[in-house]
């Protein structure tokens, strides 16, 4: 419970801070995360047109990785990605050893189906 | 320099409309309250209003449609009846909850079923714990005069909240009587500039209207609206003020005739308060002690300033145009609320409810007499023999 | 100049909807609104239908949305955003505000359009308002748990339709809404989905330019109620689009045009066998309605054909 009282917010139910779903943070809901592998990433923004989410991180048109702050998990943006699927995986969010390394090997663009 | 004129109450609150020239009007027709739309439309089609005029396809939509334009930033303004605030119903509450200072005038009708399209105020009453001012009016220049004022009402910052300004169906909004038309530039200066303090137009800063709010926040949300409410009661009285030094006539939350020396009093709303002050008159003319106190304001309702008016009066007989059926005694509204004001407010005076003019009958001089004298034979006896009588039902 | 189509320059625009929204992981709505917004640079007001998309993404005190928005009811986006739109007019024509060129959205699910909002719809469209009616399509109410619509399509199981030992799923086929907005003669109707990104985007751009209302109807995937992983949303829409289920065209000042024809046409079940909501279909006994919802496809695809002159 937000202890704000009524004379302190605005009337009528209006939010006047346009965007701050921003600080409500939903990546706790993930079951799964993605793990990108930066090396092979060839910027074709597929991930970017299709997360649900406004959680890939794009800077100067190039994918810089994911917000898991917010990152749902959904794995849309390894679906997506047309690079053979190399370049976005999907894990468990809690990872076991073998994940662990799986995730070390796409991070370092090592991994092959 | 003001004129009079012959017009029907919905013509006068048509040239209310067409003097407070509102951006937005979205209305649809529905009888009794069609003849001011088409009064309306024609000011539009003559290019005499700046009004966008949404011509909606139902009364659902036209309320929606006031909704979204106010949250715009627009002044808005719309008219009906009965069956179409029944089917506003929804967007009734959503108006007054989103602080959409919307002005309406709603044009008193019996609610369906069997369908009937004449006077009585079921309709009004079921939208009375909707968040709504609500204001009635005795004649066509009270629903002209009451408008103008509502748009103030609505539009104080301490406010906020939609007004329904209210005349009896059939009866005075197509009865034609003598008006004061006062000048449009008066009218103009008198309403002013509506300036909205979050138009969602200002592109530059985004507002979210009409979120869903759950347990943590729509209490206080509700809790707001009560402070609005209460706020009106003191903008209704200083609109008022205002209105009687730039047009001379007086306001205020009810009106008294013959009152003050009364032993009894009928209270009733709308135009049967004229063909009772004339029964008034005559009982005067008798020797009989009686008066009556006709509610403006109905919502909120000056509960403390009704019980202090009505206190010195050995018996009450209030009036009551529409049934609260399954209430206690199956009484109409206003004699609920007024006898609890009376209670609450330490005032102990035999009250008591005729239920009168559902569908549209006709309430003649002389059953309102009938009434004056239940009431001062209950004053004599200081007992009220029966709670609520419907008056004049066949049996 | 406008923003070219590519995701690279897209992708440098700030999002008008905001991360932290609580719609669930892989919802096809997010994804439709990201796509429609990105695609117009102008400043837009938008209306919004009660249902998932509205309800997940202002959840008190927190909005995800940067731009104007409203949510008034269900059944009354399309009325809301007349208001919005006329009061636009009005203050703009009275010098009382600047003039830009805003485009005016409402958004609704198919409940909220087909079904409890078409009448508002409808007289919105036939005022002519300027402004673009987009139905995100996801053929249920999702949003109170999945219960049959006028969209929902033929055999599918919902709460409201379930399929149960006698009666297996929903009876009827799904409401024809594109073409019945298509009859009301504005200026541009559409249908599109979002696995085909620049086809929802071209088409986004042309509704709110085509000067007048506009309607677009867009298949967005519910993995809830559609039962399939949340990793599938993008597949699974385009089999929509290949088995022609949900043919992607536009009428254009009333001239009907066919904007993808699959190379080749997947049988509709390649779809159907995708989602648990049709799993009840493959039983023996059942099959006889994947035939008939083939055939019903194929009917309504062959009149495509011959309204787009491709027949």
């Amino acid at each position: 419970m937000n202890a704000t009282g009524w004379k302190e917010i605005p009337i009528g139910g209006m939010i006047l801070d346009a965007g701050n779903s921003v600080e409500y943070l939903t990546g706790g809901w993930r079951a799964f995360r993605p793990v990108f592998g930066e090396a092979q990433c060839i910027n074709c923004m597929q991930c970017w047109l299709f997360c649900p989410d406004s959680s890939i991180l794009v800077e100067d048109g190039k994918m810089v990785g994911f917000d898991l702050e917010h990152c749902k998990g959904c794995g849309i943006c390894a679906s997506v990605c047309p690079v053979n699927k190399k370049v976005i995986k999907q894990v468990g969010e809690v990872a076991r050893d073998d994940e662990r390394l799986c995730i070390r090997m796409v991070e370092e663009g090592k991994f092959q189906e | 320099m003001s004129k009079f004129e012959a017009l029907a109450g919905n013509e006068a609150v048509a040239t209310a409309m067409r003097q407070i020239n509102p951006d937005v009007v979205a209305a649809y027709p529905i009888t009794p309250q069609t003849s001011t739309v088409q009064k309306f439309a024609d000011f539009v089609a003559d290019g005499l209003v700046d009004t966008e005029f949404v011509t909606v396809e139902s009364e659902h939509s036209a309320m929606s449609a006031c909704v979204g334009a106010s949250a715009a930033g627009a002044r808005v303004m719309t008219a009906t009846s009965a069956n179409g605030l029944a089917l506003m119903w929804e967007i009734v509450y959503i108006a007054a909850s989103n602080r959409c200072p919307i002005v309406m005038s709603l044009v008193n009708r019996a609610l369906s079923a069997p369908i009937n399209i004449h006077c009585d105020h079921s309709d009004v009453m079921g939208i009375r714990d909707s968040g709504w001012i609500i204001i009635f009016s005795e004649d066509g220049q009270e629903a002209y005069d009451n408008l103008i004022q509502a748009v103030r009402i609505a539009e104080h910052p301490d406010v906020l909240l939609p007004v329904a300004v209210c005349q009896d169906g059939f009866i005075t909004s197509h009865g034609m009587e003598r008006v004061e038309i006062y000048d449009d530039e008066d009218v103009k200066a008198f309403v002013g500039t509506y300036e909205p303090k979050w138009p969602l137009l200002d592109i530059e800063h985004p507002k979210t209207y009409g979120p869903l709010d759950f347990y943590d926040y729509y209490y206080e949300h509700k809790r707001q609206q009560v402070e609005a409410m209460e706020n009106a009661q003191q903008v209704v009285l200083d609109v008022a003020a205002e209105f009687k030094e730039k047009f001379g006539r007086e306001y205020g939350l009810f009106e008294k005739y013959r009152l003050d020396d009364a032993e009894v009093a009928v209270v009733v709303l709308n135009s049967t308060a004229g063909t009772a002050k004339v029964v008034v008159d005559q009982l005067r003319d008798e020797g009989l002690k009686v008066g009556l106190l006709k509610p403006r304001l109905f919502r909120p309702f000056p509960a403390q300033e009704l019980a202090q008016a009505l206190s010195h009066l050995k018996a009450v007989a209030v009036m009551d145009r529409s049934i609260s059926f399954g209430a206690m005694g199956n009484a109409g509204p206003l004699y609920l609320e007024l006898a609890a004001a009376l209670a609450t407010h330490g005032v102990h005076i035999p009250i008591a409810d005729y239920v009168y003019g559902l569908g549209g009958r006709d309430i003649l001089p002389h059953e309102i007499e009938q009434v004056y004298r239940d009431a001062l034979q209950i004053a004599a006896t200081g007992r009220v023999e029966q709670m609520v009588t419907y008056l004049s039902v066949r049996e | 100049m406008a923003t070219k189509l590519t995701p690279r320059e897209l992708a440098k625009k700030e999002d008008r909807l905001a991360p932290g929204h609580r719609l669930c992981a892989g919802c096809g709505a997010s994804i439709i609104v990201r796509q429609m917004l990105a695609a117009i640079d102008e400043p837009v007001v938008i209306a919004n239908a009660t249902g998932c998309l509205e309800v997940a993404t202002t959840i008190y005190p927190y909005t995800a949305w940067r731009v104007p928005w409203i949510h008034n009811a269900f059944e009354n986006a399309a009325s809301t955003i007349s208001g919005v739109e006329a009061a636009y007019r009005s203050l703009v024509r009275q010098g009382k505000i600047p003039e830009q060129d805003v485009k005016f959205i409402a958004f609704g699910g198919d409940g909220g359009t087909y079904d409890i909002g078409l009448q508002a719809l409808s007289g919105a469209a036939e005022r002519g308002h300027q402004f673009l009616y987009v139905c995100y399509d996801n053929g249920a109410y999702m949003n109170t748990g999945i219960q049959r619509s006028s969209a929902t399509p033929y055999g599918a199981n919902t709460t409201t339709s379930p399929a149960g030992k006698v009666i297996p799923g929903k009876r009827q086929f799904r409401k024809d809404l594109t073409a019945i907005m298509a009859a009301h003669g504005i200026p541009y109707v559409a249908q599109a989905a979002p696995s085909q990104w620049k086809d929802l985007m071209e088409k986004t751009r042309k509704a709110v330019n085509s000067g007048g209302p506009a309607f677009m109807n867009v298949l967005s995937s519910c993995n809830r109620g559609w039962r399939h992983p949340t990793d599938e949303t993008v597949e699974i829409t385009q089999l929509a689009v290949d088995t022609c289920f949900w043919p992607l065209y536009e009428v254009e000042n009333g001239v009907w045009k066919l904007n993808y024809k699959p190379k080749e046409k997947l049988p509709v079940e390649e779809w159907l066998k995708r989602q648990g909501r049709f799993r009840h279909l493959f039983k023996p006994e059942n099959r006889h309605m994947i035939d008939e919802l083939q055939a019903e496809v194929d009917r309504r695809w062959e009149r495509l054909l011959h309204l787009c002159g491709e027949a």
